[in-house]
């Protein structure tokens, strides 16, 4: 099923000539769109066409392997501020961005203590709070009536779709201003991407999602707009339902069509 | 014909390497069951030769002149508090490092050349470190022959065995956890201490252990320092009956060890001090063993408790 | 509602918050950098101690005489400094000692690499891990009352002090570290080597030597290197079992003082800073050091050239 209808238009965030290169090599070429609030966004295209690279430009994933540079911008409403800046500190960039990543990472803690993570490093403290943040969490990332008795048991015991729905509730423990998403089902069994998907649908009325995908359908199922991206360059950007049943250029026709992969 | 008799030579030819294979395997086991006999050999000789002297007493008298009331008193409190001061020397520079070397150093010429010096360490004879130690420690710190320099000396030997098992744990934590802590806005330290040093302390624990193992085994740097031989009397205690009620005075204080309470014996022509170097040895080996055991669990309940 | 929760705008970078937050980690990884770099001061210190004690050795002694004299006698009335006496003790039982370890350290880590199952591997493991364990010193003892009188029922000339006992026992003590290594070296082998190489029809031993053991050998190069600088270096078995005459001989059967059984010695003495003799033990170390470095350098070598022949 394709959506039909962006739920709205303003911008939550919007990348402006990116280009970023890892040791002489760009990875990604003057790329530049919008990302609408509130609004799940996917970014599809064949393995090493730069959409991880992208994504992780978003939160300065980068910075941690070394001395990168980025060229052009990523700015982020309302603050309307230039992201990818060297005045700005990557570590408040990750607490307004949260990420889910594509094998599912809880930390080899409890279910409680994941979650308040996020909350803990930035020095809350308060149990109460923390309670009701974990519970909050949980229940938006559908999990709270499965594992309410179970918080301080270890996350590793759950099942993959559980873990992936763990990883996400601490991501919006902090109530990021963005989502990334990194694959977040290509781990999982059928039933569990399911579940997320359900999910990413109901999470995009409280938080904008970008989310990269190789599942051409769950992009076509559950995303607001698509960018399809080629060897670094972003070939086409729209509303998904045209670029699914309608894409304006020939290669992002092929992609859709299996031509290639 | 002819393929028949290249068959059968085939075969002969094989069956020659099957042999050869056996003929391995049978060489490969003699030699370890060798080496297994040696071992229990050394064990049982020991055994026997100084089971009549393991008493209380034992434990609890100082060396003399007389070989049957000659204990390890003052050997093993000086083992204990030797083996203390190395701990708090090496644990806390070892990790210290290891952590730097694993997440904070970048691939340049820095960290190649401290990586390539500790490898270098490792490789100098032990005695050596007793030279330095002497030269440095004794001498010109004007620590004398005391529990400190040793302390100093032990933990500087085993530093390298602390900085490659801290280092080898913490590489065993897989990337993608770090990078779900970072990409929460941890800083590199709130993640090191929330996550990789909690993970790790398994494997740092099972380095701690056998380091302390081999301090305690450790000989020929303490003689060089100036461990003495004859101390019959303990060091100053470290608790007070009086304010400040703590004392570190036994940190200057003369020492013995039990490794060099045994080579003295062994060393004396008496059969009689040979029965207590014997006893000493069982003592030493018990320690060995239980540490080395206590390593090993720590190391299956740390692998079993975080199974990436 | 929310306490001090995340803020809705980015500090600047001359807020106190980021500041502080920055400087904290500054500090932090600074102290963990000079942890880490004191090790380099250790290497500093051995080599800065040992030549600024050996060197003023060498105003008194002429190199002649420390070449070629006939004996090591610094602390008698004549002293003699033939260091070649001590020299000869080091690579007497070091040859002794190797000679039993290469080839039973090898023979072991073919067999628990190629040979072994799991769990003949599991168990036989921490038995060798034992071996490395004991202390030197119950070696020494060892060497002394066990394998001395055992050895004197087949070579009844034996001395009760002898650098083959002591050969012998170190050679036991190095295996664990040889094939530890080598071990772990063999089996990092890609199994697709192993596999192509049997099936072609050739056997495990030919596999293990001509395909595994080559592929390993940067592995194995450097567990015989670490033998080697653990013969060299070891002092209490050699102290307690080989005996305190140093002479130039290659027998056995006789008593011999290694390098460091001769600091052993020394140290045990009362011999004043400063002194001739003193410096003697400095002397020794840096002599100690000096093989031990030329050894790895050879070994290095060797391993290079290896390298590039097997690669």
């Amino acid at each position: 099923m394709v959506n039909s209808k962006a739920q709205s238009n303003i911008k939550k965030a919007e990348v402006i000539n990116l280009t970023f290169a890892y040791t002489d090599k760009n990875v990604i070429n003057s790329i530049s769109m919008p990302i609408f609030q509130n609004n799940i966004t996917a970014l599809i295209g064949p393995s090493g066409c730069g959409k991880t690279t992208l994504l992780r430009c978003f939160n300065r994933m980068h910075d941690l392997y070394g001395d990168v540079r980025y060229n052009g911008e990523i700015k982020l409403y309302p603050d309307n501020i230039n992201i990818l800046g060297r005045e700005i500190d990557p570590i408040e960039v990750r607490m307004k961005i949260g990420m889910v990543f594509q094998k599912p990472n809880p930390f080899p803690k409890s279910i409680y203590e994941n979650i308040s993570y996020g909350l803990k490093i930035r020095g809350i403290k308060k149990k109460s709070y923390l309670d009701d943040k974990v519970e909050d969490s949980l229940k938006k990332a559908g999990l709270w009536n499965e594992v309410s008795d179970r918080l301080h048991k270890s996350a590793g015991a759950l099942s993959g779709g559980q873990q992936q729905r763990v990883c996400i509730a601490r991501a919006l423990a902090t109530e990021p201003d963005l989502l990334l998403l990194d694959e977040p089902t290509s781990a999982l069994d059928p039933i569990g991407a399911a579940h997320i998907e359900e999910l990413v649908t109901e999470l995009k009325k409280t938080v904008t999602i970008l989310m990269v995908t190789h599942n051409l359908h769950q992009a076509a199922r559950t995303a607001d707009y698509t960018a399809f991206m080629y060897l670094g360059d972003l070939i086409e950007f729209g509303e998904s339902s045209q670029i699914f049943t309608n894409p304006k250029e020939q290669k992002t026709e092929n992609y859709i069509t299996g031509r290639f992969g | 014909m002819n393929q028949l008799g290249e068959t059968s030579q085939m075969k002969q030819r094989i069956e020659s390497l099957k042999r050869q294979d056996s003929y391995f395997w049978i060489l490969g086991l003699m030699t370890l069951v060798f080496v297994l006999v040696i071992l229990l050999s050394l064990i049982i000789d020991m055994a026997l030769s100084g089971w009549t002297r393991i008493s209380l007493d034992f434990f609890l008298s100082f060396p003399s002149r007389f070989p049957e009331k000659a204990g390890i008193l003052s050997a093993w409190v000086g083992s204990l508090c030797v083996v203390f001061v190395t701990a708090m020397i090496s644990i806390p520079l070892g990790v210290a490092s290891g952590i730097y070397l694993e997440e904070y150093s970048k691939k340049n010429i820095w960290t190649k050349i401290i990586e390539i010096n500790i490898l270098n360490l490792a490789g100098i004879p032990s005695i050596t470190y007793g030279l330095m130690a002497l030269g440095i420690f004794v001498y010109q710190f004007r620590l004398g022959q005391s529990i400190l320099t040793a302390g100093l000396t032990l933990g500087l030997l085993v530093l390298p065995i602390i900085i490659v098992t801290t280092r080898e744990a913490i590489r065993t934590i897989p990337s993608h956890i770090r990078e779900a802590s970072y990409s929460l806005g941890a800083t590199r330290w709130q993640t090191i201490w929330n996550h990789i040093l909690p993970y790790s302390s398994g494997g740092i624990l099972t380095g701690v252990v056998i380091a302390l193992s081999r301090a305690i085994g450790e000989t020929a740097p303490l003689i060089t320092v100036g461990a003495l031989t004859f101390i019959a009397f303990l060091p100053t205690p470290p608790v007070l009956a009086v304010p400040p009620f703590v004392s570190a005075g036994w940190l200057l204080d003369p020492y013995t060890v039990m490794p060099i309470q045994m080579f003295n014996w062994v060393s004396r022509p008496q059969e009689q001090f040979h029965v207590n170097a014997a006893a000493t040895g069982l003592v030493l080996l018990a320690m060995t063993l239980i540490l080395n055991a206590a390593a090993i669990f720590v190391r299956y309940r740390f692998r079993k408790k975080y199974k990436w | 509602m929310k306490p001090n929760d995340v803020s809705t705008t980015f500090s600047r970078p001359e807020s106190f918050k980021r500041r502080f937050r920055e400087f904290k980690e500054l500090t932090i990884k600074s102290i963990l950098f000079i942890c880490a770099a004191s090790s380099v001061l250790i290497t500093f210190g051995v080599v800065w101690t040992l030549l600024s004690e050996a060197w003023p050795f060498f105003k008194e002694v002429s190199l002649l005489n420390f070449l070629f004299d006939n004996e090591w006698t610094p602390l008698f009335e004549n002293p003699q400094y033939g260091i070649l006496n001590l020299v000869s003790g080091t690579f007497l039982t070091t040859i002794i000692a190797l000679i039993v370890a290469i080839p039973m350290g090898t023979i072991t880590a073919v067999f628990l690499s190629e040979y072994a199952s799991n769990s003949a591997r599991e168990i036989l493991k921490p038995i060798l891990e034992l071996l490395a364990a004991v202390p030197t010193v119950v070696y020494g003892y060892f060497a002394l009352l066990f394998v001395t009188p055992l050895l004197q029922k087949i070579f009844s000339d034996l001395s009760s002090f002898n650098a083959l006992s002591a050969g012998l026992v170190m050679g036991i003590m190095i295996i664990p570290y040889i094939s530890s290594l080598s071990e772990d070296a063999m089996r990092a082998v890609p199994l697709h080597l192993r596999e192509g190489s049997l099936a072609l029809g050739a056997s495990k031993l030919q596999t293990s030597f001509k395909v595994i053991v080559p592929a390993a050998f940067s592995g194995i190069a450097s567990a015989y290197i670490l033998g080697i600088s653990r013969a060299l270096g070891e002092t209490m078995v050699v102290a307690i079992a080989a005996g305190l005459q140093p002479k130039i001989s290659l027998n056995p059967l006789e008593s011999a003082q290694t390098l460091t059984a001769y600091i052993v010695q020394v140290s045990q003495g009362d011999l004043p800073q400063g002194s001739v003799g003193y410096r003697t033990i400095y002397v020794c170390g840096v002599v100690l050091l000096l093989f031990t470095f030329i050894f790895n350098l050879i070994g290095a070598r060797i391993k290079s050239k290896m390298e590039i022949k097997y690669k």
